[in-house]
């Protein structure tokens, strides 16, 4: 690319980030841009790898969960329920019905309070603050749900392998349907208010589009492939948990744009909410784990549909308590990369709005740490000293 | 249910099924006929690459591609293997971008060479000063007991 850029005075580097205000977690664009047309994308990666795979195999099956769960904030659940289903696929575990109700009631909670997270951060991307804080305070109930039955709003520890560490009693299912008709009712009124605003709709109609050929060449999941038309999500695909026992709607829009993904993650929060009621009216009585006498040598896969798409986790076992090898994928790994597509030919403005469209999630990216000689390499403080320093150098070259 | 299974037994005779339960199918073959094998998973089946999985193990280098085949809900994972004094596996990343950052990646940790990528730069540490030979992924890789100190 740089070659090109010498030939071409026409074109410039816009770089958003590796620190952006437009960002949450750190990630480093540059735009390649003609005037106000982007014509190209570059992504690099790598501000926030913290080794995850590998220091997965020093840790036992029971401790891996607790591990991959601090992938992430938002997903914590997704994480730790496609490995123990790894490991459970290893082993041949049958988990009881009564764990697999459970699994999916927070797991869909987890969908809920994400979705309201996005729309909420799209919503102030463009400029509509009040979005931003209505939709955070309707996710704030979603919270207490969490503190209720789980004990912490984020970092659930639900899961463990062979089943789940928590039952919820009759008690605290009240509070959950109240909280769950409340969330129904102040989505809708959201929904309503943002798909029917004209200005909303001309700034995200025919941006960013991805179409169905691309969303399936970049192998793209969650709402990215579901807002481009390509049809597919792992909760009904491969069934697994309690969910070929519920009811639900899979949303999918055709348009691929930025208009088409916000459409489905707010109608996917109203699917969410009809799978946590069935879940809780036909919650099964009986055991909440399996016993796990020993993990056999061999290889399981394990996968879920999180909030941003599928989390995928493979592990491979040599019979001992340790995986030998644990492979992480979360879907922001395929999402991202697809912004190379997604951008291009749209303009500078629509740009930073079209690459928070994909819901990036930078942790789940990227889970490696610089080790060298058994030492940390780059401490957080060094990091950060690496980014002013290089925000220093680009300060200095753009002033020129 | 196993319809393309069949079809891959045909077009692949060399192929090693392993079925672990009969939504996990692991194929093995020759490193050779991998793209043929990828372009017939995707292109012709219609899967989607949930990501590749590199493994340092005795006998070589091991590259898992995970396929995903929604209409059905199975994996299609292929295997194939590199010795480790010609660690080089074709690249599929210009025929198939959703390959492109992963062989990167497994370039970068492992040390598995991927002829034919079109950017085969470190995906994750190409901002930093880590020395390039260094490779975390692979069992030879010295892990010493004060890392955790930090």
């Amino acid at each position: 690319m740089s070659d090109e850029l010498k030939n071409t005075k026409t074109r410039r580097i816009v770089p958003i980030g590796p620190y952006h205000p437009l960002q949450e977690e750190p990630e480093f664009f540059k735009l390649v841009v003609e005037g106000e047309t982007v014509v190209d994308l570059e992504i690099n990666i790598g501000y926030n790898h913290r080794g995850h795979e590998f220091i997965s195999p020093e840790l036992t099956y029971d401790q891996v969960p607790f591990l991959v769960e601090r992938i992430c904030g938002i997903c914590s659940n997704s994480h730790p329920l496609a490995c123990v289903q790894a490991i459970e696929d290893c082993a041949g575990i049958v988990v009881p019905p009564r764990a697999n109700y459970l699994r999916v009631i927070v797991h869909e909670l987890e969908r809920i309070h994400s979705h309201l997270l996005w729309v909420g951060l799209a919503g102030h991307f463009i400029g509509y603050n009040t979005v931003w804080m209505w939709a955070w305070k309707y996710r704030e109930a979603v919270l207490q749900v969490f503190e209720n039955i789980c004990g912490n709003r984020n970092h659930y520890a639900a899961n463990k392998p062979g089943g789940v560490r928590r039952d919820i009693t009759k008690e605290q299912m009240p509070p959950i349907f109240a909280a769950m008709d409340e969330i129904e009712k102040k989505t809708w009124m959201l929904t309503n208010a943002v798909l029917d605003d004209p200005v909303i709709r001309a700034r995200l109609e025919g941006v960013g589009i991805l179409t169905r050929e691309q969303a399936f060449a970049w192998s793209v999941t969650g709402p990215t492939a579901r807002g481009s038309g390509y049809d597919i999500d792992v909760r009904r695909d491969f069934p697994h948990c309690a969910y070929p026992e519920v009811k639900f709607d899979i949303i999918v829009c055709q348009e691929g744009d930025v208009f088409a993904k916000a459409k489905v993650r707010l109608l996917e929060i109203i699917e969410s909410v009809k799978i946590i009621r069935q879940c809780l009216e036909k919650l099964p009585d009986g055991p909440i784990e399996a016993r796990i006498d020993e993990v056999p040598a061999g290889e399981g896969i394990g996968h879920t549909e999180a909030p941003r798409g599928e989390v995928f986790h493979y592990i491979r076992s040599d019979g001992s308590n340790r995986p030998l090898r644990h492979k992480v994928r979360a879907p922001s790994y395929m999402n991202i990369a697809s912004n190379v597509v997604a951008v291009r030919g749209g303009s500078i403005a629509d740009a930073a709005l079209t690459l928070a469209a994909v819901d990036p999630c930078y942790c789940c990216t990227e889970r490696m740490a610089a080790f060298e000689d058994g030492r940390l390499k780059h401490t957080g403080q060094e990091l950060l000293r690496l980014s002013w320093q290089k925000t220093e150098t680009m300060k200095q070259r753009y002033s020129r | 249910m196993r319809e393309h299974e069949a079809r891959f037994k045909e077009i692949f005779p060399a192929v090693d099924i392993y079925e672990h339960n009969p939504r996990r199918l692991y194929l093995r073959i020759p490193r050779e006929q991998l793209t043929a094998a990828a372009k017939f998973l995707h292109n012709e089946c219609g899967m989607r690459l949930a990501i590749c999985t590199g493994i340092d193990t005795r006998e070589g280098f091991e590259v898992l591609y995970h396929f995903a085949d929604d209409g059905n809900g199975v994996f299609y994972t292929l295997k194939v293997l590199a010795p480790k004094d010609d660690p080089r596996i074709e690249s599929q990343a210009n025929w198939f971008p959703a390959t492109g950052w992963i062989e990167r990646e497994m370039h970068e940790l492992i040390g598995i060479e991927f002829p034919g990528h079109p950017n085969m730069k470190p995906l994750l540490t190409s901002d930093t000063d880590w020395d390039p030979d260094k490779r975390p992924l692979r069992r030879d890789y010295e892990r010493r007991a004060e890392e955790h100190e930090n």
